[in-house]
């Protein structure tokens, strides 16, 4: 049992990551952002050529995806996203844009970096087995490293003057710019964060899971699920779900395993139940 | 009167005189021979993009190789072969879609689709409109009568695996064995069969029930409650070349000391990065690349891909054989050329030397075992065992 429970809040710290980038777009812009999980492949992508091929430090690769993914999150708000909110009168303009996006990177990350899956050399070498519990020791620092960054991002976000604006973006966009938030420099900085966490993560899980150029979607739908759970657009329900998920996906691989694959049937069952109860999620309103 | 600029316009005219004037006479060269289409529908984008990627840049190598070389005699004609190529998605519809477009173009030779479902979902079009198709897919129904257009284009896992199994039984001791899988058609039908041949065999099998979903990216939660039961074997049924890596690391990192085997393509460089010295002792089934048996022409083969594509897909040891089959076949009975039914007659009696082996290798038709009728490529089934960076064979072996 020990096992599981190390196995879930594992996954649940990188789940969380994942899932904050997606929360913050939302939050902000009320963008569903459909490219999320060709972001995080970006990320990794380019963890793998600075850090595997060209040899340089991890820090320099993880620093390299997320500045990159940050300056593409910025030029898609700014010349993507921005254009099509003022012009539109229909949300799901914004959704399709989303999804031409994703497709858009699908189809340059596979002609850029192939299709085969991608791997690093390990950057903590060495197994912890101790006290009933057998965890990697890169996989603990990768755990750790996302507790960091969550705890940054929350931190930034309660305390910084940016994080304040984009607080009051996401509590109501119309007030925030008659108080003097610049909304379009907020909402850029904003999607420019959501990339770079994204950029961020995918350099870090390069290192345990390898990164291919298909991952990209299903990684988007596990994030919007993580989401779904914690309430959109709330940082703290981002978290926790992923610390659900994770937590379901650990235990129901373990003691469902002999009925087959019926433990994302039951997750997605649960959540339908849940959703008819709690349609906005566990903490269900923008954070404020 | 001559001044700078009517030079100037003489030497344009002269210029562009002069590029028609080759662009004609290289169209002319080009001219001369036929075109013979050869057709590809199968997943070249999203999660599997491997495998099908792996075969079309397979067939396109070989096709320049051979149009650089003054294209393929049929008969009393040369040909240039052009590859068409339509990316199905992985998706059953968009592979009939697929053979439509190829019967639109007259396509009479598809290789493909990759996976169990495209490549039943493609049977009535490719049946209706006079279509060879060679998917790399293992439903028997497929190649048993009334079917008759498939040919299975590499070695089943129902054929690999009780040879794999017994081999291990045999030189290694194993007694228990595991199985996993995605939860897919193919995966799952592979590892039925599996488990079929392992119990024929006598072993125990301690797992059977245990499947993820494709697109899991890290394995320990799936394969804490496999290595607990300490099998023997741990079997990958059907996995995708991307999940090899990341179920040996997951289950070498839990403590897992047994074999690991599965019975479909893997590719040494991505085994490498993903998992490692980990991998060492990883069994697979290749083709025709490791330097025990590769023929010069293999290994020209190889080196051609590798300058056209940037990097080597040693799922495409098996890849190559397709178009080459196809090829030859047609070079045995030219009628068969914009006739299928010449096609099917020639390859009962159909054998070529095999250029990608060394020695005496014979390309033929095979199959009559499995499916009552030769309708499967002879491939050598090559058992690799990987070690620090490339694959060794362990054993080779063949289908009848």
């Amino acid at each position: 049992m020990e096992q599981v429970i190390a196995n879930g809040l594992y996954l649940g710290a990188q789940y969380a990551l994942i899932a904050l980038g997606l929360t913050l777009i939302f939050a902000l812009m009320n963008v569903l952002n459909f490219a999320h999980g060709q972001m995080y492949v970006l990320g990794g992508f380019i963890t793998y050529t600075v850090y595997g091929q060209l040899g340089l430090p991890f820090v320099v690769a993880l620093l390299a995806s997320g500045i990159t993914l940050a300056v593409i999150g910025a030029l898609m708000e700014k010349f993507l996203f921005r254009t099509v909110i003022r012009r539109s009168h229909r949300e799901e303009s914004t959704m399709l844009l989303a999804a031409a996006t994703a497709f858009f990177f699908d189809a340059v990350i596979l002609l850029l970096f192939g299709e085969k899956q991608r791997g690093v050399p390990k950057i903590v070498k060495g197994v912890f087995n101790d006290v009933g519990i057998i965890m990697p020791y890169d996989r603990i620092v990768v755990g750790a490293l996302a507790i960091v960054f969550i705890a940054a991002f929350v931190l930034y976000m309660q305390y910084s003057r940016v994080g304040r604006a984009m607080r009051a973006l996401a509590q109501d966009r119309v007030a925030a710019q008659l108080m003097g938030v610049r909304v379009d420099r907020y909402s850029m900085i904003g999607f420019a964060m959501g990339a770079m966490l994204a950029g961020i993560v995918g350099g870090l899980l390069v290192t345990i899971t390898g990164v291919n150029s298909g991952i990209g979607g299903p990684i988007s739908i596990k994030a919007f699920l993580m989401v779904m759970i914690g309430g959109a657009g709330v940082v703290g329900g981002a978290i926790a779900g992923g610390f659900i998920l994770g937590m379901m996906e650990s235990v129901g691989l373990t003691v469902l395993r002999e009925y087959g694959d019926v433990t994302y049937l039951v997750i997605f069952a649960a959540l339908m139940v849940f959703l008819s109860v709690r349609p906005n999620g566990l903490m269900g309103k923008p954070w404020g | 009167m001559i001044n700078r600029r009517s030079t100037l316009k003489s030497m344009a005219l002269g210029a562009v005189s002069t590029l028609a004037i080759a662009a004609v006479g290289i169209s002319y060269a080009q001219a001369e021979n036929k075109e013979l289409k050869i057709g590809f529908v199968g997943v070249t984008s999203g999660p599997a993009a491997a495998w099908g990627t792996s075969n079309v840049r397979s067939m396109q190598t070989r096709a320049a190789w051979i149009n650089e070389t003054g294209g393929v005699k049929i008969g009393n004609d040369t040909y240039n072969i052009n590859i068409v190529t339509f990316d199905d998605q992985k998706d059953p519809k968009r592979a009939i879609a697929g053979m439509e477009k190829m019967a639109q173009e007259g396509v009479h030779y598809v290789v493909g689709p990759n996976v169990d479902d495209g490549a039943a979902a493609v049977r009535p079009v490719a049946e209706a409109n006079g279509i060879i198709y060679f998917p790399y897919a293992f439903p028997k129904a497929l190649y048993q009568k009334p079917a008759s257009n498939a040919v299975l284009g590499m070695i089943a896992n129902y054929q690999s695996g009780p040879a794999i199994y017994k081999y291990l039984k045999e030189n290694k001791g194993v007694k228990k064995i595991a199985f996993v899988a995605a939860n897919e058609s193919d995966p799952l039908s592979q590892r039925d069969s599996g488990v079929e041949a392992a119990k024929a065999l006598g072993l125990e099998v301690v797992a059977q029930n245990d499947t993820y979903q494709n697109d899991t990216r890290d394995f320990t939660p799936v394969l804490t409650p496999i290595v607990a039961l300490k099998p023997d074997l741990l079997v990958l049924s059907g996995v995708a070349p991307a999940n090899a890596p990341l179920l040996i690391r997951a289950a070498r990192e839990l403590g897992y000391e047994g074999l690991i085997s599965t019975e479909t393509a893997q590719d040494a460089k991505v085994l490498e990065e993903g998992a490692g010295e980990y991998a060492n002792g990883f069994i697979s089934v290749g083709g025709a690349s490791t330097p025990e048996i590769a023929s010069d022409a293999m290994k020209e083969f190889v080196a051609r891909y590798t300058k056209m594509f940037g990097e080597y897909n040693d799922e495409s040891n098996t890849k190559v054989y397709a178009l080459e089959y196809i090829i030859e076949t047609l070079k045995a009975n030219p009628a068969a050329i914009n006739d299928v039914a010449e096609f099917k007659k020639t390859m009962d009696t159909f054998t070529a030397p095999n250029p990608f082996l060394k020695g005496d290798a014979k390309l033929s038709y095979v199959g009559t075992t499995s499916f009552g009728q030769k309708r499967q490529l002879s491939v050598p089934m090559v058992v690799n065992e990987y070690k620090d960076g490339a694959f060794q064979t362990l054993f080779v072996g063949s289908v009848d």
